[in-house]
């Protein structure tokens, strides 16, 4: 029971995210790209302020899984650093904590243009 | 007050072949059995789409030569246009055929650019014969224009469909067809709208301006002719276009159409219909001119709209720049 | 000047005319796409804390957003995520998957100008925004939270 409540709230929470930005698009014509930064912009604030730790307790994977989950990471990963390492970790702390995403990324979507080809839209 | 747009041609050249070459999803549409060839698939048996885009233009211009009852030989003059940067489909194209070649580019508007500009030359006499080209593709125009073709966007209610296809025609003063009587080369018109997903009312403009310089020209009206027909205005656009004339006292009625609203039925989902050089190319190339030869129509004023915008410009802020000619064709 | 005040008008004019769709079906459909795809990501981290109990929490969401990231870079190779963005809109750019879509397409797409021209230098076409602002707003907070820790 409590299994099915967490992933009841995971798909609410996702959901409604989602459905914000698909707002976003409809009411203000911006494009994919803009929007993708306007949410990672609000995860590395919600960071920053340290709410976002008690969201991502009760939502899990509802505001981890949006691009907001990325945002916060970079914030987290530059407050840490920057305890740990001082002036340094300004520079070493986003993209350590997001190396894992980025190289995915970038290694998954080298791989996958060497093997696929764009298929026209139907 | 206004200075002679309207070019009435003497000799009537006679547009004695045309050609049409379309995508598989263009040959589904209202228009698919007119089309003198459909492609199986859009990538036509090449490995790029611009290579593909490039075949498709040589085998509209073999393909009309062969109509025309024509050898390569005859032809004096090639004038072909596309919407890749620095048309070099046409270019490429070209160069399979070793003819004299001019490239024009009118986006959208090419097809009338370029009878408009081969009338003229067959009218006065330079060439005998001159190839008229004109194609796009939805696979090269999207790249260049928008995004990926595999990126998760959703296309805004606006937007229209670029046509995968090419259409040519030659004109000589041999031969049978219809004729290229008058031609309107229009100005460039740009009222302020900056919606590179809304070139219907971008264009809109451009078409009214040459469709009221034509009819003041010519002194003619919207009843004289059989069919007036715009490009890619789109649904919207040629709706602001029957709006805009209608505030100039002149009712676009039931004989007023455009080919990107009519080219595909509803149920393929292109939102404001097709666009593209290609669309007003394989219309007029396949069904228009089927209409003129065998009589249907008897009088047909022709006039493509086109939005010469580049991303560059887009990204800068700037707004969209339109140009519409007008060419009229009797039987 | 004349020209502005007509061009003004025109847009306007324009403005009311475009066609207006009724938003609720787009936002049903992103809504639930999006939810799923949260639930699913659910899933694979609850399933990779299943197989390795001792992976820290931060350690098993990253091993679940590659895993995303993997499937959604497959899906836009196989020509899939595109129907699904068409379908779901902002259902399916939100999620991390739309970001892993926003790179792998346009490096697929300008595959045809060679490997270093086309694949590695148009890779960022839409989605270098999005690393440019991260890094840079994380910087921004790193330094902050350096200053704050000064005193």
């Amino acid at each position: 029971m409590d299994v099915f409540l967490t992933y009841l709230i995971v798909f609410l929470i996702g959901g409604f995210v989602c459905m914000i930005g698909e707002m976003l698009i409809i009411f203000t014509n911006i494009t994919s790209a803009r929007i993708l930064v306007v949410f990672e912009l609000t995860g590395v604030f919600l960071q920053a302020v340290g709410a976002y730790d008690y969201i991502s307790d009760f939502a899990k994977a509802g505001i981890n899984v949006p691009i907001i989950g990325f945002g916060a990471s970079l914030a987290k990963g530059a407050i840490g650093a920057v305890k740990t390492h001082g002036f340094l970790g300004i520079f070493t702390g986003g993209l350590t904590a997001t190396a894992g995403g980025i190289a995915a990324a970038i290694g998954f979507a080298f791989l996958f243009s060497l093997i696929f080809r764009s298929h026209t839209k139907k | 007050m206004q200075r002679e747009q309207t070019f009435k041609l003497k000799k009537k050249p006679k547009i004695i072949g045309s050609y049409s070459i379309v995508g598989p999803k263009e040959g589904n549409g209202n228009f698919g059995d007119y089309f003198d060839y459909v492609m199986k698939n859009d990538c036509f048996g090449e490995d790029t789409f611009e290579k593909a885009e490039r075949k498709m233009l040589e085998t509209a211009i073999t393909g009309v030569i062969q109509k025309a009852k024509l050898q390569p030989r005859d032809v004096d003059m090639m004038i072909a246009g596309d919407l890749l940067n620095q048309i070099i489909s046409s270019s490429y194209a070209a160069r399979a055929f070793q003819f004299p070649f001019l490239g024009v580019y009118g986006a959208c508007s090419t097809m009338a650019e370029s009878i408009a500009v081969g009338a003229v030359l067959v009218d006065g006499g330079y060439c005998d014969n001159i190839v008229c080209c004109t194609g796009s593709h939805f696979s090269t125009a999207e790249r260049q224009y928008r995004f990926p073709l595999e990126l998760g966007n959703q296309r805004p209610p606006t937007s229209q469909w670029t046509i995968t296809g090419a259409g040519a025609c030659v004109l000589s003063l041999a031969g049978e067809g219809p004729r290229v009587s008058m031609v309107t080369f229009g100005k460039v018109v740009d009222w302020g709208v900056k919606d590179v997903n809304d070139m219907g009312a971008a264009m809109a403009p451009a078409a009214r301006d040459t469709l009221l310089s034509h009819f003041h020209n010519t002194k003619t009206t919207p009843e004289d002719y059989d069919l007036i027909v715009t490009g890619d205005l789109g649904k919207l656009g040629s709706e602001i276009l029957i709006d805009l004339m209608e505030d100039e006292g002149i009712t676009l009625g039931v004989n007023y159409g455009d080919c990107g609203q009519m080219y595909f039925r509803h149920d393929q989902k292109t939102l404001c219909g097709g666009s593209g050089a290609g669309c007003c190319a394989t219309v007029f190339n396949s069904y228009i001119m089927a209409k003129l030869r065998d009589g249907q129509y008897k009088k047909v004023l022709f006039l493509p709209t086109g939005a010469l915008l580049s991303t560059t410009s887009t990204q800068q802020g700037d707004s969209i720049p339109c140009v519409c000619h007008a060419i009229v064709v009797e039987s | 000047m004349e020209d502005k005040k007509r061009n003004e008008a025109y847009n306007k004019y324009v403005a009311a005319k475009i066609p207006k769709t009724k938003p609720w079906p787009a936002l049903f459909n992103s809504f639930w796409v999006g939810g799923l795809i949260c639930m699913f990501g659910q899933g694979i981290n609850d399933i990779f804390l299943l197989i390795f109990p001792n992976l820290s929490q931060q350690t098993g969401w990253a091993l679940t957003l590659i895993t995303l990231i993997f499937i959604a870079s497959f899906l836009t190779g196989i020509g899939v995520y595109d129907q699904i963005g068409k379908f779901a809109g902002g259902g399916s750019i939100v999620p991390i998957t739309g970001f892993s879509n926003s790179i792998t397409s346009p490096s697929i797409e300008f595959k045809s100008e060679g490997i270093i021209y086309g694949i590695c230098v148009k890779m960022f076409t839409i989605a270098g925004p999005v690393i440019v602002f991260g890094v840079a707003s994380s910087m921004i907070v790193g330094l902050i939270y350096w200053i704050v820790g000064l005193f």
